[in-house]
């Protein structure tokens, strides 16, 4: 099932790299799907396992198609991995752990999982910097052993535990809020725009909370309302029975069509989950992902600094030792040069993660209007069918009701 | 006497009416002679009747009476329409009351209403589909073609404090509703009135209702509430109770019987003290009846049942020694081996009933679904409306922040989306505000269902009244019939022996007419029974029809309406698709 958004990504991903939806041997292309999700294992071991196609004609890949199986903690360490590698680059948010709906396994539940994972990988795919990422690869093409090899390498090493992001987010909170209030500040940026996005990207996930909270509750409203429409309409057909014809069958025809409208309400809910509360989630995930990459760049201000304040350090250390003509400055040369280096790495590193961030936050904000721009057209779609449908279904008794009363 | 000139309605009614009665009478198998005029002439005019020691009870009914007869002094003219026609009463020598020609005792009056044309029938929803918020529950007088009307409100609740007679010092204090009538009724002797009651006199004013109509579907009154003087006179509670009271006496006027009766009329129109006579509260029928059954059991005041008690059913304390009768004769007819001197034979009173208690059971179940319908269509528009709030904030947040200009193309689209959800959310709610009227019939029906089964348990109560009275007319014989033998061996008599057989065809004399009384009086009550559940019937499906009918053409309007707006913004909005699909 090739969602909506899934289909953007794959015309962009075409439209990027300047290739029709057919694969072609010119023009390089790398086309992504996951699909087909299969539980595994028994009891608290289960999980789902996803098959992901690749379609390509990169030279490192093995084309023009590979399947893999891969289970939802391959493309956290793929997340990870890129968070790592790929500084100031906004990485594509994953769908949420949930480990205790997991369990549960239902339908819909699984169903909203792989299209995330979907979108996510075909994200990476369309990015021009993720795709070179030769873990992309590694999670695209490698058999099933040397995966979970890589992804059991990583624990503790590189992976950076939800916890540790989150105290990275309080930091970088508290970090502007000290900033607000004047407090004394460790080494942050002053750069007033950059503030500017910092406060707007925080205060933009409350507002987006917001709205999914009312979004979910509405998904919720339609299957309440559809189940009450059931109920209704048996209570009024056993009314009915008590009734003489013509308006037993009025009473009759009432219940049937209200059994027909809370179907179409069941329909409608799916619907709105799928198309609307699930980008609403998802755009939430991203500003979250920003987040993560905004403590990123702090953590590189900050490294950058600290090596700066080191070299001056080490600049006067050195005027000391050449004064007073010690051994030790040839060493102290030495260690400073090396710090010259290492300052003149975090200074690449940063200024890299700020170039980066800009390009990023103008591709991100063209997306998510696009995004939304096709969410609120769903919506509005649905809602639009629904109560037609509602109508339709209702004026269909008039006639008969006109005839009781004659 | 007045003849027969007083009477509105003409005598080949009545005939047709006569007629029925004895049809009905010969299918039920109870021969009793025909009671003629003189008959009831004789039983009406009994006005001494010697129930010793009981003058507080007997004399309130008559003194009811009298009260009623008081008040009908603008009523000369018009012949007033009392459902119980015969021996009602017993000080009744008025024969403005009681037209004596009145050849069918069964309730001749009440046929004619019914069989007149202008029977009302009416639809209490509002709007035929029509968007409006306007409420017009008028009496359904405006709408039949007679054109008589009785429209009643109620408002401006007061204060009142309780004068002197309170046994608590300092005086209780209580709510009075002016209740303003306006009619063209000619028995009102006037077209406005406007008067001050409390709940007490609605409870009373149902309790002689119930009294009088015996049969009759009346509409049951407001809830009496347990709850604390505070509570009573909170804000809320006092406006709840007004629109209960206004709904409940738009009923009683709505009811093709109920609308002519003397009671509503003294209630509507008499200023001050309501003169209906108050329910006598258990404690005091109690006393009353703790002083007559030890009289009665002890030989010392007559232990029959006069023909007029007949009339009303068995009271618990005032009426105890026939009370112990009759639910000894219902444990006979329950537990005895033989079947009981009468039964309710009527097949097919027993299959409506039926088919009424099914559909009460359904009644119930729909009203309870349609209350949960109303519920998730009120969240539904809520929850609309709340996320078309946020996503205004949304908007105004990101046109406020914008640094590029795709933000401020998203921000247009989420208030287009956002305007959407709230005009939606709107629909919803004054939809949901007309499905609550619509689905109003529903509850009301339900509430009937009440009435229905006081019109029916008038009916066993009667029955069983005259199951009692025909085994003690058994038994009375027998022990005449003793005694007889026993006093003829001895010669010349035995004074004692002949005095008791004397009383005992005293006796047996008043029971015969009491009976007579009793199965009049059923037979009168089941053709109220019958009469009334055809009118329940035909009333039943037309407001049910209306209901549907305004269910269905609101519910389309609106989701037209809705759909309307949300095609707006799919269309505004494709634009996102037809790239995506480019």
């Amino acid at each position: 099932m090739i969602t909506t958004i899934n289909e953007q990504q794959k015309s962009g991903s075409a439209l990027l790299v300047g290739s029709p939806r057919s694969p072609s041997s010119q023009s390089p292309y790398l086309m992504v799907s996951v699909s087909d999700p299969a539980k595994m294992g028994n009891g608290v071991q289960a999980y789902i396992s996803y098959k992901v196609t690749t379609k390509t004609n990169f030279p490192e890949y093995d084309g023009p198609e590979k399947i893999v199986i891969r289970r939802y903690s391959d493309f956290v360490w793929l997340r990870d991995r890129l968070f790592e590698k790929y500084k100031g680059v906004f990485i594509p948010p994953l769908p949420e752990k949930n480990t205790v709906e997991k369990f549960r396994f239902g339908a819909e539940f699984i169903e909203m999982r792989r299209q995330a994972l979907d979108v996510f990988v075909n994200r990476v795919a369309l990015h021009h910097e993720l795709q070179q990422s030769e873990d992309l690869r590694i999670f695209l093409q490698a058999d099933e052993q040397t995966m979970e090899r890589a992804r059991s390498q990583e624990t503790g090493i590189f992976l950076k535990k939800p916890a540790d992001l989150m105290q990275i987010f309080k930091g970088v909170q508290s970090k502007v809020s000290d900033v607000v209030l004047g407090k004394e500040k460790p080494a942050e940026e002053s750069d007033p725009e950059y503030e500017k996005l910092k406060n707007y990207i925080f205060q933009l996930e409350d507002h987006l909370a917001e709205a999914q909270k009312h979004a979910h509750r509405l998904v919720k409203r339609h299957r309440e309302l559809g189940q009450s429409l059931s109920d209704f309409g048996k209570a009024v057909k056993l009314l009915g029975n008590c009734e003489e014809n013509p308006l037993g069958n009025a009473f009759s025809d009432l219940g049937t069509k209200s059994e027909i409208l809370s179907t179409k309400l069941q329909r409608e809910a799916h619907h709105l989950l799928m198309n609307f509360e699930e980008p609403l989630k998802d755009y939430i995930r991203a500003v979250q992902s920003i987040k993560a990459t905004i403590a990123e760049r702090a953590n590189a201000f900050r490294q950058n600094c600290e090596l700066a304040e080191a070299i001056k350090f080490k600049e006067i250390d050195m005027n000391k030792l050449r004064i007073t003509r010690s051994e030790k400055l040839g060493e102290a040369q030495h260690e400073y040069e090396e710090l010259k280096a290492d300052g003149a790495e975090a200074t690449r590193r940063f200024e890299k993660i700020v170039k980066l961030m800009n390009e990023e936050i103008i591709r991100f904000q063209e997306q998510k209007t696009l995004d939304m721009g096709l969410a609120f057209h769903e919506f509005a779609k649905g809602q639009a069918d629904l109560a037609n449908g509602i109508a339709c279904a209702w004026r269909s008794l008039l006639p008969k009701l006109e005839a009781c009363s004659s | 006497m007045m003849g027969p000139e007083t009477n509105k309605y003409p005598r080949g009614k009545r005939d047709d009416e006569e007629e029925e009665e004895e049809e009905g009478r010969g299918s039920e198998g109870i021969h009793h002679p025909l009671s003629t005029a003189e008959q009831m002439q004789t039983l009406t005019l009994d006005e001494g009747n010697p129930l010793n020691g009981d003058v507080s009870t007997s004399k309130s009914y008559s003194n009811y009476r009298s009260a009623m007869t008081t008040l009908s002094s603008s009523a000369t003219e018009h012949p007033l329409i009392p459902p119980p026609s015969i021996a009602t009463t017993p000080t009744v020598s008025d024969p403005l009351l009681f037209p004596p020609h009145t050849p069918s005792p069964d309730s001749p009056s009440y046929a004619d209403v019914i069989y007149s044309p202008f029977h009302d029938s009416v639809p209490e929803s509002n709007g035929n589909g029509e968007i409006s918020n306007e409420v017009t529950i008028s009496s359904p007088g405006s709408q039949s073609s007679s054109s008589e009307y009785l429209k009643i409100s109620v408002s401006n609740p007061q204060k009142e404090v309780e004068s002197s007679n309170s046994i608590v010092p300092g005086g209780n204090t209580y709510i009075t509703y002016l209740i303003t009538t306006s009619t063209n009724a000619l028995d009102y002797g006037g077209s406005d009135f406007s008067v001050r009651r409390r709940f007490k006199d609605v409870v009373t004013l149902s309790d002689r209702l119930s009294e009088v109509y015996r049969g009759v579907f009346i509409p049951p009154r407001p809830d009496k509430s347990v709850v604390e003087s505070q509570v009573m006179q909170k804000q809320e509670f006092v406006e709840q109770r007004r629109v209960e009271l206004e709904k409940y006496l738009r009923r009683l006027a709505r009811h093709p019987v109920i609308k002519k009766s003397d009671e509503l009329r003294v209630f509507l129109t008499v200023q001050g003290r309501m003169p209906l006579p108050t329910s006598i509260d258990v404690a005091s029928r109690m006393l009353d009846g703790a002083v007559r059954l030890p009289k009665q059991l002890l030989g010392e005041s007559r232990s029959v049942v006069e023909p007029h008690e007949v009339l009303h059913p068995a009271k618990v304390g005032r009426d105890m020694l026939r009370f112990f009768k009759e639910l000894k004769q219902s444990v006979v007819n329950d537990w005895g081996n033989s079947r009981p001197p009468v039964e309710e034979d009527d097949k097919e009173f027993l299959k409506k009933k039926e088919k009424l208690w099914e559909l009460e059971q359904h009644l119930t179940n729909a009203s309870k679904q349609a209350e949960s319908l109303v519920k998730a269509q009120q969240d539904m528009g809520e929850t609309m409306g709340e996320l078309g709030l946020a996503f205004i904030k949304l908007t105004k947040f990101e046109n406020e922040q914008a640094v590029l200009n795709t933000q401020r193309v998203r921000a247009a689209d989420m208030k287009t989306v956002a305007m959407a959800a709230v005009k939606a959310s709107r629909l919803y709610r004054e939809l949901n505000a007309q499905t609550v009227k619509h689905f109003d019939t529903l509850h009301e029906h339900m509430g009937l269902m009440l009435a229905v089964h006081n019109a029916f348990s008038d009916r066993s109560s009667a029955l069983l009244t005259v199951q009692t009275l025909i085994s003690e007319l058994s038994s009375l014989h027998s022990r005449a019939e003793k005694l007889e033998t026993a006093s003829s061996k001895i010669f010349g008599g035995d004074k004692t022996r002949i005095r008791k057989l004397e009383d005992l065809k005293d006796a047996i004399r008043v029971t015969e007419d009491a009976k007579s009384c009793a199965i009049r009086e059923y037979e009168r009550i089941k053709e109220n029974n019958r009469i009334e559940t055809q009118r329940l019937d035909g009333e039943r499906h037309v407001d049910f029809v209306n209901m549907l009918k305004g269910f269905v053409t609101s519910q389309v309007a609106y989701s037209e309406r809705i759909a309307n707006e949300w095609a707006k913004v799919a269309e505004e909005t494709s634009k996102y698709t037809k790239e995506s699909s480019s």
